[in-house]
């Protein structure tokens, strides 16, 4: 256990293994991505209520979820780095900020573009659209943040900080929101209670929301290993890597 | 009091130190000696456990107090002497009896209530100075004093009143590092370290 | 020998308020601030009997997040230049204690003289008279509540240069929930609606922050102070 952690906190194992990690994942995501969209635009019924453009949800709703999802793993590396100082944890906070901003944009967006044939008009202050707009708001807040510091692990510590606020306060911001529009449309899917949704519109939405999922993973690990790289600009296994033997890693020549 | 063990210190991505290895013993003094730019003050700050950015090693501290006068002043414009060494009592956990006599001893006498603003930057200084004899009298023997520069804008029967009362707490088992640009009116044995600047 | 936490809190709260009142511009300045702001309001949107009123809930506690929010830049700053900080952390009072006690004595001179005049300044708004206990009760908490979230982003921003900017990029999204519950507990009172619920959510939002946010501010400072 403790040698996987130790192993976690080296930049070239991390580097190698999320090489093929990604090898596996990036594929995978495309795929499901496709297939996901394919499914849902083609081979669903179309809403007996919206039509044809509710099935914009398959690109918004997963884009909101994992939105969200994506603040917590910020603050989740934040108070890891925080606690155990682990630089793998610091590195992943400073890259899930900039992923998580673009997926909670990604939100915006399509909910924008599917107020306009549902309410007709481009932004309505709805619940969800309020909430997300805030929760891009606490992601540029971290990622200014981190900007404004010069010394860098001072940076990733404020952020850390800022992002543990930001974690405890949205659940209070979300309601706060859900109470401040009390008249919004009742969340579609509820895992507890019987769904709202007919099972052919669920089905693609689920795929689409783990393929989000995989997509964050992805954009996650990609930006990690361009900042292993710079962090790591002028050590052995960087330059090692750039003479090019990628494949056998580096770990043993390193350490 | 304090050991390091293999202390790393880096900033703005230099190297300011490596791989030191130090203790410091109760009642030892120890002179840190360098150019501008060497680290010293950055040293301090790390003992003082103010620093703990671009800082690798072990550092275990085990002293009743730390008393660190550092480059900025610590003093309020707006308070006066009397004021701030209060706040400053408070803080510690210190009896605010003996102020007026710590003030006296750093060449204040008349000057407690007047603002800090109106004093002199050396007078300020001063005043801050002030806090090392209120440690003296009232905090705990065991308590590691680092004083960074403590010698500037100091008259000379000052620098021998300070002089004095680091050789006594030195005496008392207590620890002080200090920097200086200045030779030391002490004679008390003391061991200096000599920072450079790396390549 | 560790200083008793009420020897600390008074001795915290003394020093404030001395320099709180060697330094009147501090406090002037958020409430002139308040006035002024307010003045814009009947401008840009007219002086309409009918809609002034039905504004006034949200733009009284716009305002009063503004200018909490300009309070709330400085708190640390001149501690923080003049090595006060650095002494603070390094006392053996607990910074946890010593934050808090920071944060009461600026409330005590921003939040509560914006609490005692905002009735003046809902009446400038036509408010109906009705609406002005809930007000009142409403920016006694909100505003101690706005000082306790300010504080953690002026920690964390008050080493850097330009901190101003960013402490409201960092901090406005937090204040949201207060503005929400705040701003439409006047509203329920100025129509005659019983506005107990919001009220009891601010109490229950400060309660929480009074217990956590000190950590924040403590981390914060530490940082800083680290960083500088």
């Amino acid at each position: 256990m403790w040698t996987f952690f130790h192993k976690l906190g080296s930049p070239p194992w991390m580097y190698r293994i999320s090489g093929r990690i990604l090898a596996v994942l990036l594929p995978l995501t495309l795929a499901m991505l496709v297939a996901g969209a394919i499914w849902g635009l083609l081979y669903t019924p179309p809403d007996f209520r919206q039509g044809n453009s509710f099935r914009i949800i398959y690109f918004h709703v997963p884009a909101a979820v994992v939105a969200l999802a994506g603040y917590y793993v910020m603050a989740i590396a934040g108070a890891i780095s925080l606690i155990w100082r682990m630089k793998m944890a610091e590195v992943a906070m400073k890259c899930a900020a900039p992923v998580g901003a673009a997926m909670t944009f990604l939100g915006l967006v399509s909910g924008a573009i599917w107020g306009k044939p549902t309410w007709g008009t481009y932004w309505v202050w709805d619940a969800r659209l309020t909430s997300m707009l805030i929760l891009f708001f606490l992601y540029l807040g971290v990622i200014a943040l981190y900007q404004a510091y010069e010394n860098k692990e001072a940076a990733a510590k404020a952020c850390a900080v800022l992002s543990l606020v930001g974690t405890v306060n949205i659940p209070i911001i979300y309601k706060s929101v859900d109470w401040w529009y009390s008249l919004h449309q009742p969340a579609t899917i509820k895992f507890t209670e019987e769904s709202t949704m007919h099972s052919s519109m669920l089905q693609p939405l689920l795929l689409m929301i783990v393929a989000y999922y995989c997509l964050f993973g992805c954009a996650l690990l990609l930006n990690m290993r361009s900042e292993l790289l710079q962090r790591g600009s002028g050590t052995q296994w960087v330059r090692a890597l750039v003479v090019g033997d990628r494949g056998t890693g580096g770990e043993t020549r390193v350490l | 009091m304090v050991t390091l063990r293999g202390l790393a210190l880096q900033r703005g991505g230099r190297t300011l130190l490596c791989d030191l290895d130090l203790n410091i013993n109760a009642g030892q003094l120890l002179l840190i000696e360098g150019e501008n730019g060497s680290g010293k003050t950055t040293l301090l700050r790390c003992l003082a456990g103010l620093s703990s950015l671009g800082r690798s090693g072990s550092l275990q501290r085990d002293c009743d107090e730390v008393l660190y006068l550092g480059h900025r002043a610590g003093i309020k414009a707006q308070l006066t002497p009397r004021e701030n060494l209060a706040w400053a009592c408070r803080c510690q956990g210190w009896a605010t009896t003996s102020i007026d006599a710590a003030l006296a001893r750093v060449g204040l006498a008349g000057l407690e209530d007047r603002i800090c603003q109106h004093l002199s930057a050396g007078q300020q200084r001063r005043v801050n100075l002030a806090r090392l004899y209120l440690s003296f009298d009232h905090g705990a023997p065991r308590a590691l004093w680092l004083l960074d520069e403590p010698f500037t804008a100091i008259d000379r029967a000052g620098v021998q009143a300070l002089a004095d009362t680091v050789a006594a707490q030195v005496a008392r088992g207590g620890a002080v590092v200090l920097t200086s640009h200045q030779d030391l009116p002490l004679d008390i044995p003391l061991t200096k370290m000599v920072l450079g600047v790396a390549a | 020998m560790s200083p008793g936490v009420l020897s600390v809190v008074s001795a915290a709260l003394r020093r404030q308020w001395l320099l709180a009142v060697r330094r009147p511009a501090d406090t002037l300045n958020p409430l002139l601030f308040f006035l002024v702001t307010i003045t814009l309001f009947p401008l840009g949107i007219g002086p309409d009997p009918v809609q002034l009123p039905a504004f006034a809930p949200g733009i009284l506690w716009i305002v009063a997040l503004l200018a909490s929010l300009m309070a709330a830049d400085g708190m640390f700053l001149s501690d923080y230049e003049d090595g006060s900080l650095e002494q603070l952390l390094l006392s053996p009072a607990s910074l946890y204690v010593t934050s808090l006690a920071y944060v009461t004595s600026h409330w005590l001179v921003t939040g509560l003289p914006l609490t005692l005049l905002s009735p003046l300044f809902a009446l400038m708004l036509q408010l109906p008279v009705q609406a002005l206990p809930a007000l009142m009760l409403s920016m006694l908490l909100g505003t101690a509540l706005l000082s306790l979230v300010g504080s953690i982003g002026a920690a964390l921003t008050v080493s850097l240069k330009r901190g101003g900017m960013l402490i409201s990029l960092i901090i406005v999204p937090l204040y949201v929930p207060v503005l929400i519950f705040a701003a439409s507990a006047v509203r329920y009172a100025a129509q005659g609606l019983p506005a107990g619920s919001q009220l009891f959510l601010l109490g229950g939002m400060l309660a929480f922050a009074v217990a956590a946010a000190p950590f924040a501010i403590a981390a914060g400072l530490r940082i800083s102070v680290d960083a500088g």
